[in-house]
């Protein structure tokens, strides 16, 4: 079984974040690494190829100034090669732009079994790229999966919901979004960062890939305006008088959740 | 070419893996360990599925064939999150695997060094006692040869992995009328006796217990390395660790840096941020100082050593300076945090109560210091 994994290389949120003024686009002009929310895609990808007992998992990525370090952490986890698009037309393209290039990446790879996308990015959070991705492969797609199994050749996933979960039942190949937490992220090993070193990444242009890249001028998307999130009310502090807990009760039956 | 002190790029990427290991896996755990005096095979079996035991051994045993600096970060970023696990680590590489991989024939390295690899076992070494240590000549564990077999007689003291549940051997030295000598005994050999373990200043959540051979019986293959070159072997095998434990003090004094900063820039007196007082500015310097001095020894032995080239004094200089360093920073540490330091619910307390046996395992600071003024010819 063969799994393309999309993995976003973002700047890294230990360090303080900076907006370019003339766009409100986060800047991504230094060093970048793997977007966590991603780590959980590579993950499940390694371990569905471990229970199907072969094949391997590849990564795409679209990122600036062709940065990689994001993406050998992916193959440091055990991913076996890349495919990494980067250019200077393609700053400021917007999520179907993004998705026509990690499209032309998947086919570049000559397809797989299964490509995995996380829900959305911890840097940008339109959450539209799997979807978009997969009207442009012609692949069915499963947003949200919690849990994913393949059995005799079809996909069994368990889909998040806001009551609960759908189990989806799902021919391959397709596309799916998978949500943060579903699996564990191991842990690059030693052996592995050194490993990663050597694995082949091929760096495509938006013209190798046959995408006009629109840039800026052409995003059918743009950031109107960026603006501080209201700060988080103080809540209300109750002394123990040792009948506190009737206001515990008052309080719980006021939201209606006792 | 001009000089570099620049880390490989790859290093600091594990440097990170392993510091987001250490403050996922370990750090919640960390306190509540120490206190009950527990050790933590789970963070033994969770440093092991991280490679951190086989980091610096071939492929070919099941190893990570890594160099000694990568086995140097590891050290410092667990050390940087707890001192006793750090030990543990530092010691079950480089007392329990090593001496195996140096000096073991091709069937003892079959027989011990996988799972020591692997972590699935910790070895110890057994060369203190309770008349002698770094003066080895006052040794008096002796093996006597018996037909095919040794009989071991003698007592071995502060033995780190000695008597955790997975260990798998512990290798002492012993005289034998060759010289000194050293013989792997494995765990539940009769006659090999580990006492209860000792009640430690610190290092807590760490396994250290005396050892008494009473007629302790192994075969001759148990032997290893050449009879009498038991006293050259293992002060080589010293040398390793040394810049293994000067990590491990480089872990402890980062920490302290790291929290005594954090924390004289929140807490305030006489209306300001007491990192605002040069008395507590100043002390932060000098300890920044010490950590960069430190980084700086410890990653240069290990480059010797990478390097195959002679470290006896560079592991000792690395070992004398970072360890002092260590205990003067849980010091400074201590006194920045004022009355939090000394409570039991501030690391500083725990990190204060570690360092001390920082001077003293692996040779003391008196040793080193020896070691360092012969190198001088003197």
């Amino acid at each position: 079984m063969n799994v393309i994994v999309c993995v976003k290389q973002i700047p890294d949120p230990a360090s303080p974040g900076e907006l370019d003024p003339s766009t409100n686009q986060l800047k991504r002009d230094g060093k970048l690494i793997l977007d966590e929310s991603d780590s959980y895609g590579v993950e499940m990808a390694l371990q569905l190829v471990d229970a199907a007992g072969g094949g391997e998992v590849s990564i795409i990525s679209m990122a600036p100034n062709g940065e990689m370090s994001g993406m050998r952490t992916a193959l440091a986890m055990g991913a076996v090669k890349g495919v990494l698009v980067s250019d200077p037309a393609l700053a400021g393209s917007d999520a179907l732009t993004t998705a026509k290039v990690l499209a032309g990446a998947v086919q570049t790879l000559g397809g797989a079994d299964l490509v995995i996308a996380g829900t959305e990015s911890s840097d940008g959070y339109t959450g539209t790229v799997p979807e978009q991705m997969a009207e442009l492969l012609g692949l069915p797609s499963v947003t949200f999966a919690k849990s994913v199994k393949v059995d005799g050749g079809a996909l069994k996933v368990s889909r998040q919901t806001e009551e609960g979960f759908d189990e989806v039942t799902c021919p391959l190949p397709a596309l799916i979004s998978v949500t943060a937490g579903v699996v564990e992220p191991r842990y690059p090993s030693f052996k592995g960062i050194m490993a990663a070193k050597s694995k082949p990444v091929d760096t495509k242009t938006a013209a190798d890939l046959g995408v006009t890249a629109a840039g800026w001028a052409g995003a059918q998307q743009a950031i109107v305006e960026v603006a501080q999130a209201a700060a988080r009310q103080a809540g209300e502090v109750i002394e123990d008088d040792g009948e506190t807990f009737n206001k515990i009760v008052e309080f719980l039956d006021g939201l209606k959740v006792i | 070419m001009t000089i570099n002190y620049d880390l490989p790029e790859e290093h600091e990427v594990f440097r990170k893996v392993v510091a987001e290991f250490a403050r996922a896996e370990l750090s919640p755990h960390v306190a509540d360990w120490d206190e009950r005096h527990h050790f933590p095979l789970e963070a033994v079996a969770a440093m092991a599925d991280l490679g951190l035991f086989g980091l610096i051994f071939p492929e070919e045993w099941g190893g990570g064939g890594g160099d000694f600096l990568s086995l140097c970060l590891a050290i410092e970023e667990i050390g940087k999150v707890d001192q006793s696990v750090g030990i543990t680590l530092s010691a079950g590489v480089g007392l329990g695997a090593n001496p195996i991989y140096r000096f073991g024939t091709r069937a003892q390295q079959e027989r011990w060094l996988p799972d020591l690899v692997s972590g699935a076992a910790l070895g110890a070494f057994g060369l203190t006692e309770p008349g002698a240590g770094s003066d080895a000549g006052s040794s008096t564990t002796r093996a006597e040869p018996d037909g095919e077999d040794w009989v071991l007689n003698g007592a071995k003291a502060f033995i780190t992995n000695s008597g955790t549940a997975i260990t798998s051997i512990v290798t002492v030295t012993a005289r034998t009328d060759a010289g000194i000598s050293n013989f792997v005994i494995p765990a539940g050999t009769p006659g090999m006796i580990i006492e209860p373990a000792y009640r430690k200043l610190g290092w807590h959540a760490s396994d250290t217990h005396g050892v008494i051979l009473d007629d302790c019986r192994v075969p001759g293959d148990h032997l290893l390395g050449e009879p009498g070159k038991g006293f050259h072997n293992f002060l080589s095998i010293l040398d390793d660790g040394r810049i293994a434990i000067s990590a491990l003090a480089l872990g402890c004094a980062r920490a302290c840096l790291e929290m005594s900063l954090e924390y004289a820039q929140q807490r305030e007196t006489f209306g300001k941020p007491i990192g605002s007082h040069q008395a507590i500015a100043f002390a932060l310097a000098d300890l920044a100082v010490a950590v960069e001095n430190s980084a700086n020894l410890t990653y240069k032995a290990a480059w010797l050593k990478d390097q195959g080239r002679d470290i006896g004094q560079a592991a000792a200089m690395a070992k004398l300076y970072t360890t002092e360093a260590a205990v003067t920073a849980t010091r400074v540490a201590t006194q920045i945090f004022g009355g939090a330091g000394f409570i039991e619910d501030s690391p500083v307390a725990r990190f204060y109560r570690d360092a001390k046996i920082l001077e003293i395992g692996e040779g003391t600071s008196e040793i080193q210091r020896m070691v360092i003024s012969r190198g001088l010819g003197l």
